[in-house]
Formats: C-alpha cells, sequence, structure tokens
C-alpha cells in the first residue's frame, strides 16, 4: 500500500508560513536550510503536530482524525532531539513505536538491519550518541509506516552510518514509501534526494529537482556559500 | 504480579482479624461464637472500611504516583507535587479549627476544597499549554505555600487539644472512619486509577518524547492537565479522609517497573496493587504500638519510605536502573 501525503495551509504561527505541498510515495524529499530556516517546524506541521494548523491528509484522508493506533501504520515521525525521556531498553524503545497488536519479530528485524542487536538489551542512557541515533531511527522504522518523517537523522552519526541510513531510506522510498526528512549535507541532499524543498525564513524558498534546487543562486542566497573546486566557501 | 495479589488477600484478611497488639486474634472468632451481630458490626463498621481505605488509598497513591513519574519523566517524582496534598490537608485543618474535629465530612469537604483551591492556582500558574517544567515549579511553590499555612495554622491553634487533634489528622490515620468516608475516598480513587490506566499506552510513548507522542496522535497538553486534575481529585479526596501518607506515591511506582522493564505507563495497574499491599502493611504495622500508645500511619510509611528514597538517590547517582 501506497498513499500521497498533502499538506493544505500548514503553518506554525512565527515559525513558518503558510504552505500547500504534495508529496509522491515512492520519493525522498529532503528539506534543507539554515539553522532556524523552519524545517523542524514544516516537518511537525507535517506529523500533525497540535502547534500546526492546516490539513495533513495521508491517502486523502485527514490524519487529525486518525485513532494513535491507526496513525503509527501511517505516518512514522523521528524528532530532533536524542535526548533520552526515560531510559528503556533499547528493544522495548522500538517496540513502542509499533501499534498494537503489531508482530514483536519486527523489532528485532530492524534492530539487525541497523547493526543494532548487540546492544538492543541495554538501556538507552548506557549507549553512546550514534547507537541512541541508530535505536531512534530504528523506532520509526519499525512499523513500516507509509510515511517517514525524519528530522536530521543523519545527525550525531558517523560518515559510513550516515550513508548507510540514507540508502535505507532510498530503500524504504522504493518500497513505496514516502521519506521526507531533513539534512544540513548538501551534498548528501543532492545525491540522495528525488526532491529538494529549501527553506529559509520561515518560508519555501524553492521547491525542485537536486541541481535546480541547489543551484548556484540558491546556494549563495539562502546559505551564503558556494562550491568551488569540490569544496565548500562563503561568498 | 501474582505474589502480589496473594501478598494482597493475605493482608486483607490479616487486617480484618488484627486488632491491636492486646486483642488476641481468636478474639473475633469467639465473638462471632458468642454474638454474631456485635462481631459482624465490628468486621464491617470498624475494621473493614479501614481495611478497604487501606486498600484504595494504597492503589490511588501508587498509580498517581506512577502517572506523575511518567508525565515529568522522573522517577524521583511523587503526587504531591501537584500540591494536592498540601491543600487538602491545609484545607481540613482549617475546617476542623471553626467546626472542630467531631464532624469528619466538614473536614473531609474542606479537604477536597483545598485540594481544588490548590488545583486551580497550579493551573493558572502552568498557563495553557502546561509545560512540564512549569507545572513541576508551580507545584513545588503550592506546596511550600500550603506546608507553611498548615505550620501556622497550628501554632495558632485555639487550643492545645486543637493543636493535637490537628497534629494527629496531619500525621495521617485509617482507625475509625465509616462505610460513608470509605465511599468519599473510594470513589474518586477508582476514578482516577481508571483514568490513569487509560492513559498507560499514552505514557509510555511520552517516553519517545512529547513531539513522537503527539505525531502518534496524543494529546500531550490534555494528558498532561487531565492527569494532574485526576490527581489532585484521587489523592485529595483520600488526604481529606485520612491525613497525609507520604512515600508510598514514590515507592510504589518504583517497585512497579520492576515487573514492568521499566516501562512508565504500564506500571500504572501493578503501582496501584503495590501502594494498596504496601499501605495494607503499614496499617497492620502501626497495629503493633505498644499499648496505649499510637504510631500515626504517615510516621511509619516516611520512616521505611525515606531511607529507600535515599537508597534510591545513591542508586541514581551511580547511574543503575531507576
Amino acid at each position: 500500500m501506497t498513499a500521497q501525503i498533502t499538506a493544505t495551509g500548514a503553518a506554525i504561527q512565527g515559525r513558518l508560513e503558510p504552505c500547500d505541498l504534495a508529496f509522491e510515495p515512492g520519493t525522498v524529499t529532503m528539506l534543507v536550510g539554515p539553522n532556524g530556516a523552519g524545517k523542524t517546524s514544516l516537518l511537525h506541521a507535517l506529523a500533525g503536530l497540535p502547534v500546526a494548523t492546516g490539513e495533513i491528509c495521508i491517502g486523502g484522508e485527514e490524519i487529525a482524525k486518525f485513532s494513535p493506533g491507526r496513525r503509527l501504520r501511517y505516518l512514522s515521525f523521528l524528532g530532533a532531539s536524542r535526548a533520552i525521556n526515560w531510559p528503556l531498553l533499547a528493544r522495548d524503545y522500538v517496540a513502542l513505536g509499533l501499534p498494537a497488536g503489531a508482530p514483536r519479530e519486527s523489532v528485532d528485524t530492524v534492530l539487525q538491519s541497523l547493526d543494532a542487536e548487540g546492544f538492543a538489551d541495554r538501556r538507552l542512557d548506557q549507549l553512546s550518541t550514534g547507537e541512541r541515533s541508530r535505536v531512534m531511527i530504528a523506532r520509526a522504522l519499525a512499523p513500516s509506516a507509509l510515511a517517514l518523517l525524519l528530522d536530521e537523522p543523519c545527525a550525531n552519526l558517523d560518515p559510513q552510518w550516515q550513508l548507510t541510513i540514507l540508502e535505507r531510506l532510498g530503500a524504504e522510498a522504493a518500497g513505496g514509501a514516502t521519506v521526507i526528512l531533513s539534512i544540513h549535507d548538501l551534498e548528501l541532499a543532492r545525491h540522495y534526494g528525488d526532491r529538494i524543498i529549501v527553506i529559509d525564513g520561515g518560508h519555501i524558498v524553492e521547491d525542485g529537482p537536486p541541481d535546480v534546487a541547489l543551484s548556484a543562486d540558491n546556494l549563495g542566497s539562502v546559505f551564503g556559500v558556494a562550491r568551488k573546486n569540490d569544496h565548500w566557501t562563503r561568498v | 504480579m501474582r505474589p502480589f495479589f496473594y501478598l494482597l488477600f493475605v493482608l486483607i484478611v490479616s487486617g480484618l482479624a488484627i486488632a491491636s497488639l492486646t486483642v488476641p486474634l481468636h478474639s473475633l472468632p469467639d465473638l462471632f461464637a458468642s454474638d454474631p451481630d456485635l462481631a459482624w458490626v465490628v468486621v464491617t463498621e470498624l475494621r473493614m472500611p479501614r481495611a478497604l481505605l487501606a486498600l484504595f488509598y494504597g492503589a490511588v497513591l501508587g498509580a498517581s504516583g506512577a502517572a506523575i513519574q511518567a508525565l515529568f519523566a522522573n522517577p524521583l517524582a511523587s503526587p504531591d507535587i501537584t500540591g494536592a496534598t498540601g491543600g487538602a490537608a491545609l484545607g481540613a485543618v482549617f475546617v476542623a479549627y471553626i467546626i472542630g474535629f467531631a464532624s469528619p465530612f466538614g473536614i473531609a469537604l474542606g479537604g477536597v476544597v483545598g485540594a481544588g483551591v490548590a488545583l486551580v492556582l497550579l493551573l493558572l500558574l502552568a498557563g495553557p499549554r502546561a509545560e512540564t517544567a512549569t507545572l513541576l515549579l508551580a507545584g513545588i511553590a503550592i506546596s511550600a505555600i500550603t506546608g507553611a499555612g498548615t505550620a501556622l495554622a497550628l501554632a495558632l491553634a485555639p487550643s492545645p487539644f486543637a493543636f493535637y487533634d490537628a497534629y494527629a489528622w496531619l500525621m495521617g490515620s485509617l482507625v475509625d472512619r465509616s462505610l460513608p468516608q470509605l465511599a468519599f475516598a473510594a470513589i474518586p480513587a477508582l476514578g482516577a486509577i481508571a483514568y490513569f490506566a487509560r492513559c498507560a499506552p499514552a505514557l509510555d510513548r511520552l517516553a519517545l518524547g512529547e513531539d513522537v507522542a503527539e505525531s502518534m496522535g496524543y494529546d500531550v497538553v490534555s494528558l498532561r492537565r487531565n492527569i494532574v486534575i485526576a490527581t489532585a481529585i484521587g489523592v485529595g479526596a483520600a488526604v481529606s479522609v485520612c491525613g497525609a501518607v507520604g512515600f508510598i506515591g514514590l515507592v510504589g511506582p518504583v517497585i512497579a517497573r520492576r515487573l514492568t522493564a521499566g516501562h512508565p505507563g504500564r506500571a500504572i495497574l501493578p503501582a496501584a496493587l503495590i501502594g494498596s499491599v504496601l499501605l495494607l502493611a503499614a496499617d497492620i504495622a502501626v497495629r503493633f504500638a505498644p499499648p496505649d500508645r499510637s504510631v500515626p500511619i504517615g510516621v511509619l510509611t516516611a520512616l521505611i519510605g525515606a531511607p529507600f528514597f535515599l537508597w534510591l538517590v545513591a542508586r541514581m547517582r551511580w547511574s543503575i536502573r531507576p
């Protein structure tokens, strides 16, 4: 099953101006922008957090009307924070991402796929920040939701794991999921994104394929950088 | 879990059978043989309300403690931080000075009004978003104010007798409570426990972070506000009838989470069970006070609970399971 995500008038007062967006299944959309641009706010709005206004639909159905159990099958969200609210075992933490009645085997499967089974029975507060990040990503992947909304999934990960996670998210999209994530590494965004949304000052300044969205003009005006001789320079 | 159910059953039966150190165990069967009507009155009007009060008061303390700890993501939080306990105690003492301790229902109503005022103050201070830190700080401030108010009321007691009555009541007691008083405490307690149990999945998901829980469709703002309200009503009503009993709301959930692999929400019903067991055990223990002396139940729970609390802090300090 696949589903389109549509946002109508999605906004957060003072942080994100109203926007209308549609995301097709099978695609990876990267949200890029400077710090404080509104990437997290857009993800919050798309995830239907109460702080946001507007209408978010998945497969034509408004998610605000879903029960929590049903919502877990449609949408999975990874927040930007890697802080530990409660020191659960990694395995139990991942299992909390599953809807009631879902097979527990999917917890082991997703932990194995992220090479995290070795610390699955350790508490989150006993893990390194990178290991904890992988467990949190595993929690988001575990329910195999139709829509994956991830706030900086590559944060705190070494280069190899950043690539592994982005490849995994690409595979999820290839399997029919709609993947939307925020990222700071513009080269990774260009390489792994099917579509890039550039946000600045709470509004969308560009939305399109990587080469268009990350044009030299946009890099200069939004990020204040340029790509010269395979490295970044200030403009 | 099953051993705790057995223990609960044994403690309820013991609570009905044991009167005090000076009354032999066989006195109740003897009384049933010689005067069944009187024996029935002793069981239904003296010992059963006491045992059931311990059952429900302990349960609401345990369950609300588990809910509050899950809500504040803090294993050292207790229902007292809603300010309801302090508000109820102040309200009850205030009313007792006006109408005297001979009117238990007046005192209970005073307690409920006190808890309600503390709750309204807390919600006003916390604001519409009812952020966790604001709720916590407002609760601490209200507890401090009500504590000071109660101390002032004691200092200004109209007579030494009034002082002693108020002091004894504040220390907590389940003795000589009637069936209507039991109902006054038990019905709000049961309502609060049922609400907490319904919130268990949301409280478990809150362990993933507020934004993640909200993305899953849980209304975290309402959850925070309603849990504080349910705690204030459930615990406030029980405090109004029995006085303040500390530490069970702190210790019960910590033990309960050992049974639920640390899950904060799933620990709510086990915490209610363990709270009941602890308060029933404490209530039986106070019956073994020397003749003509009484040990307030709140003092006993504090004597046992405070070292446990310190042990818990020490374990957390050394980063072992909370």
